[in-house]
């Protein structure tokens, strides 16, 4: 990838410079440690009986032939919960282990420890469940409604939202409506779910070493179940090999912790990869009709629309989700007038919550192949009609919200398309023989497509994405600075999953206090909540509160030099490495400035507060948005329907660009995903039962599926955000999707002029070369 | 369980023969995803045989008298992509090349390919096509049988137990042949779809293997005859007309299933188009090259 943008002059190690990850060569070379590799002096292994079946009553559960398998130590089920019962992070309904009713296909229900994995193995083997299968609950309409059975004592509706505004019945000249899909996508990450965790003497607390998202959500929940208090359950930090939001909720925290405490030694759990599938949450599935009304001229005039999200069986995060789904349908463009109802439905299903971009990405599949669609009803250029309708700083949200961040749509347009298109020809460049390089054409190493056969397509995706949590709760991040002998020491909950904190928090550091050395301290829960490592909230928050408390010590010490050397503090600043009077031109190295001195300042930081939505989906509910522009070249063998990316141009508003590298690996990855949910990754359900949980056929993009991605970023550095700068692991993910669908069905189009709906996503090879199923798309006007 | 490493053929079959519960190991590539998915355990009857150090599996042998090539049953997908045998046998090393990531390719095997017998084998279209024997060992001897008759359904072999697949015996044809195989990813990918051509010009044969369609590998004999009538094999060109209804006799041959990974409407589709496009390479290569 390139950005093309070059960066400044800056001291090496501080803002805008790209510093390496400290963690980054141990990844690439194997040695880095993560949560699964974690060990401790006499360790047993957990693991965790799961249900066959999508629905069932539980009439009894067998435990007494686990018991007898040579080896086994423990052999718990709900009974042994000493706590509540359910856990969850909104609500808490989702059982710790199921007593009376499975509701899912993997849903925990005992759990044992033994020796070693295979003993563990043997024991599940011999718990005996006598089950009542039941008639599964797999469609989310039906779920809706009132006269379907409830599958859990909170209803089947997890939460509807509807989102009203402007004049309801306003109508446009032009009017363009579909149906539009969304697939279960799940957040593959490498490094699977594990934990150890080591009790305590006397068996009233434990350390629980764990690969998560939010340490102190979690400690929350656990306590909760394990009946104990928030104190006696230490957290600490193992090697996270990414997240993507299936960390967020509970997975083996409580089970591992239970276990731990009843054999009063050390536990570890860790899953594979089968049982990962199971064992976190998904991105929701979602239907979602649309109809956009426009003038003649392609000025919109309302969006209706009506959406349906399968939460799976439990809640997990669904309100949020779709909270972010019904408040950004229209996508980053100005809209007088909306008409949306949305809700989330509790099935029989995998359970849904987090995952990169949080019901945005949904939805922006849809608004995105509407903008198109209206685009072509109107006759107007698809990249001209999102110019026209673009969003301004200052514009008003279907909420009613002012937008008050930077929110630069017509720039990040602008510049996409002001980078240069691919210079390879369809097929790609030949080999240094003469030969067709088949890894350049769609089908790849199959060799099934010579270039002949391609025709290639350009598409265009816009989106936005509010920052941090939203709706009035109460969001903020802890961080702790330490200033002694020139060496800085900062300590946080922050959880890194790979996104980066630990290279930002050193930069905050050296760039606030002028020093060169930083040492992070442990990532754990001895210091206050940072909150979750997601919603792309982190450099805003953890690098809100890192700033803050390097800004505390910075005054301490700009008090401790004026007394030392009878200066006015008030005229202290850091200039490079030292301490300089901006009055008289004095200056003293920090390093010396600080020689003697302890300084340590902890700061809470929040966010400017929201506040929940009305009856009607008004409300101030969103801290701040996020922006970004892509656009899709796509290779496409119209005939058999495969593709090859050939390149995404994208301009991403990152309000400052704090480490350029680091934002450089989240679009490269982002775009990645995006690619994913495009044209490949799907969980496929069949009555409940998943038929592909593992990577044989759950499809990832390879490198040779990756597209070259060519970047820039829009540097405006936001008033709102502490360091200016704004999230950006989000945004990649979200409007690569519909760009790439774009793009498809542009070459599509050229082959007969009438090209395909691709309603839904992922776009398989069938739905490009095979007759289109009846399609609920129309156009009048 | 133990693990039993054999250095010759004689004493990896006589091991067979003592346990014949137990597995034989090769590159691991199938057997280890079988235990570790838990529908292979280890078991006190059960030895592993590991072949990997057996010479002649790990060996091929061209015999140019004979015009044929003999790869040993543990030569990896990636010694096939090396030459001379990927000149000796290009559609061997096509379908080689789309195997797994490049760590798969250094371990998987041919022979494991055979004695696993799915209907996505990557290598098993074009055994099929070439119309490829199979060398097998047991403690009472060898024997040689057609590569087609050993494949009787997914997952299932004529293989007794205590044999042994020691080589394939497949011919150097004079002519073209490729394979081209469809999945939902540009690499490292189970096929939904693939076929293997081989235009023999010497015996004037069209060879036709078609994967992932059927309960095994299929021939297409009644496209195979027809179309290799339809070819002129001194200029090596055919009608437009001729392609095509080799296509659509592939598509119609073709017994596929719907399943998580395909519709079988779009398996049968492709399978018409792959076999046209692979027609239309051969003929456009082989008449240039006349």
């Amino acid at each position: 990838m390139t950005v093309l943008d070059a960066p400044s002059a800056i001291r090496p190690g501080t803002l805008g410079d790209s510093v390496l990850r400290p963690d980054g060569t141990a990844k690439v070379q194997g040695s880095f440690e993560f949560c699964s590799d974690l060990n401790a002096e006499g360790c047993v292994w957990g693991a965790t009986l799961r249900s066959p079946h999508p629905y069932a009553r539980i009439r009894s559960i067998d435990v007494s032939a686990a018991w007898r398998v040579p080896g086994v130590l423990a052999v718990i089920t709900a009974d042994d919960v000493p706590g509540q019962a359910n856990y969850g992070l909104i609500v808490p309904d989702q059982p710790v282990f199921a007593a009376d009713v499975v509701r899912y296909v993997g849903e925990p229900i005992a759990a044992v420890a033994g020796d070693d994995p295979e003993v563990c193995r043997r024991a599940l083997a011999a718990i005996e469940v006598d089950y009542d299968v039941l008639e599964p609950l797999i469609d989310a309409e039906a779920a809706l409604d009132p006269n379907t059975p409830a599958i859990h004592p909170d209803g089947n509706v997890i939460s509807s939202q509807p989102v009203i505004h402007g004049d309801r019945d306003a109508t446009g000249d032009v009017v363009v409506e579909a149906t539009y899909e969304v697939g279960m996508q799940d957040q593959a990450f490498l490094g699977l779910e594990a934990a150890l965790a080591i009790p305590d003497p006397g068996g009233r607390g434990l350390e629980v070493y764990v690969a998560t998202q939010w340490m102190h959500e979690d400690r929350r929940q656990m306590a909760d179940c394990l009946g104990l208090d928030p104190e006696s359950v230490r957290l600490v930090l193992g090697g996270v090999g990414g997240a993507f939001g299936a960390r967020e909720d509970i997975s083996l925290q409580i089970h591992t912790s239970l276990l731990a405490l009843r054999l009063g030694r050390p536990v570890r759990m860790a899953y594979d990869r089968a049982e990962s599938f199971l064992g976190h949450v998904h991105r929701h599935p979602a239907t979602m009709w649309m109809r956009h009304h426009a003038t003649a001229d392609g000025q919109l005039v309302k969006v209706e629309s009506r959406m349906v999200f399968d939460g799976g069986a439990y809640a997990s995060t669904s309100e949020a989700v779709l909270l972010n789904a019904v408040t950004q349908a229209p996508g980053p463009y100005r809209c007088p007038n909306a008409v949306i109802e949305g809700h989330a439905v509790r099935t029989n299903h995998l359970p849904c919550g987090a995952m990169r971009g949080f019901g945005v990405v949904q939805v922006c599949f849809a608004h995105e192949s509407q903008m198109d669609k209206l685009a072509d009803a109107c006759g107007v250029d698809p990249w001209e009609l999102r110019l026209q309708n673009a969003m301004h700083t200052g514009d008003t949200t279907i909420t009613g919200q002012v937008v008050h961040n930077v929110a630069p749509v017509e720039e990040c347009l602008r510049a996409t398309a002001a980078l240069p298109l691919p210079d390879e020809p369809v097929g790609g460049h030949p080999r240094a023989d003469g030969s067709a390089d088949v890894m350049k054409t769609p089908g790849g190493a199959g060799r099934t497509t010579d270039a002949s056969d391609v025709v290639r397509g350009i598409g265009w995706g816009v989106s936005m994405k509010n920052l941090m949590y939203s709706a009035g709760f109460d969001d903020y991040s802890t961080a702790r600075c330490r200033l002694a002998d020139g060496v800085v020491t900062l300590k946080f909950a922050t959880v890194e999953v790979g996104q980066g904190f630990v290279t930002l928090a050193g930069q905050i550091a050296r760039s606030v206090l002028g020093v060169d050395d930083v040492v992070l301290g442990r990532i754990d829960t001895q210091v206050g909540s940072a909150g979750s490592t997601s919603a792309s909230r982190q450099t805003w928050m953890s690098g809100g509160a890192v700033a803050a408390a390097c800004r505390a010590v910075r005054d301490r010490l700009f008090l401790h030099v004026a007394e030392q050397h009878d200066v006015d503090p008030g005229q202290l600043e850091i200039d490079g490495t030292d301490v300089r009077d901006e009055a008289s031109g004095w200056r003293i190295p920090v390093v010396d400035a600080s020689a003697g001195v302890d300084i340590d300042e902890t700061v809470e930081y929040r966010h400017p507060a929201t506040e929940p939505l009305d009856e009607n989906g008004q409300g101030d509910c969103h801290v701040g948005f996020v922006f970004v522009a892509h656009r899709a070249v796509v290779d496409v063998d119209p005939e058999l329907g495969l593709v090859k990316v050939v390149q995404i141009a994208t301009a991403q508003d990152v309000g400052r660009a704090l480490n350029p590298l680091s934002i450089t690996g989240q679009i490269e990855g982002g775009v990645a995903q995006g690619l994913g949910l495009a044209v490949m990754e799907e969980i496929i359900q069949t009555d409940g039962i998943i038929r592909n949980g593992n990577f044989t056929d759950y499809l990832l993009p390879t490198f040779l599926d990756m597209p070259d991605v060519v970047a820039t970023l829009i540097e405006q550095p936001d008033p709102l955000a502490p360091l200016g700068a704004k999230g950006v692991g989000e945004p990649p993910t979200i409007s690569s999707t519909p760009a790439i669908v774009a793009a498809i069905r542009d070459a599509l189009r050229q082959v007969d002029g009438v090209g395909r709906p691709l309603d839904r996503v992922p776009v398989r090879p069938a739905d490009i070369c095979l007759p289109a199923r009846a399609s609920a798309s129309s156009t009048t006007g | 369980m133990a693990v039993f490493v054999a250095t010759d053929v004689e004493s990896a079959v006589q091991r067979l023969d003592d346990r014949p519960d137990s597995v034989v190991l090769a590159g691991g590539t199938d057997l280890m995803v079988e235990v570790n998915d838990g529908r292979l355990r280890p078991s006190p009857d059960a030895d592993v045989v590991a072949v990997n150090r057996v010479a002649e599996l790990r060996s091929w042998r061209h015999d140019s008298a004979a015009a044929t090539v003999t790869i040993g049953a543990a030569v990896t997908y990636s010694e096939m992509l090396d030459e001379p045998l990927a000149t000796l046998a290009p559609a061997l090393a096509e379908a080689a090349r789309t195997v797994g990531s490049p760590q798969i390719r250094n371990a998987g095997t041919l022979g494991g390919n055979l004695g696993t017998c799915s209907p996505a084998g990557d290598g098993l279209p074009v055994l099929a096509a070439l119309d490829a024997s199979v060398e097998i060992a047991s403690v009472a001897g060898r024997r040689s049988v057609a590569v087609l008759d050993l494949m009787k359904g997914p997952k299932r072999t004529t293989l007794e137990p205590g044999d042994l697949i020691v080589s394939f015996t497949l011919p150097v044809v004079d002519g073209w042949q490729g394979y081209a195989k469809v999945g939902v990813r540009n690499a490292m990918v189970i096929a939904i779809a693939s076929t293997c051509l081989v235009l023999d010009r010497q015996r004037q044969r069209v060879g036709l293997a078609l994967g992932s369609v059927g309960p095994t590998v299929l021939r297409v004999p009644a496209a195979e005859t027809k179309f290799a009538a339809a070819l002129d094999w001194r200029t090596m060109t055919a009608e437009r007309d001729a392609v095509q209804a080799f296509g659509d006799g592939a598509a119609q041959t073709a017994a596929p299933i719907d399943d998580h990974r395909s519709s079988a409407e779009y398996r049968r589709h492709a399978i018409g188009v792959l076999t046209r496009r692979l027609a239309a390479r051969g003929l456009d290569t082989a008449g240039r090259a006349a």
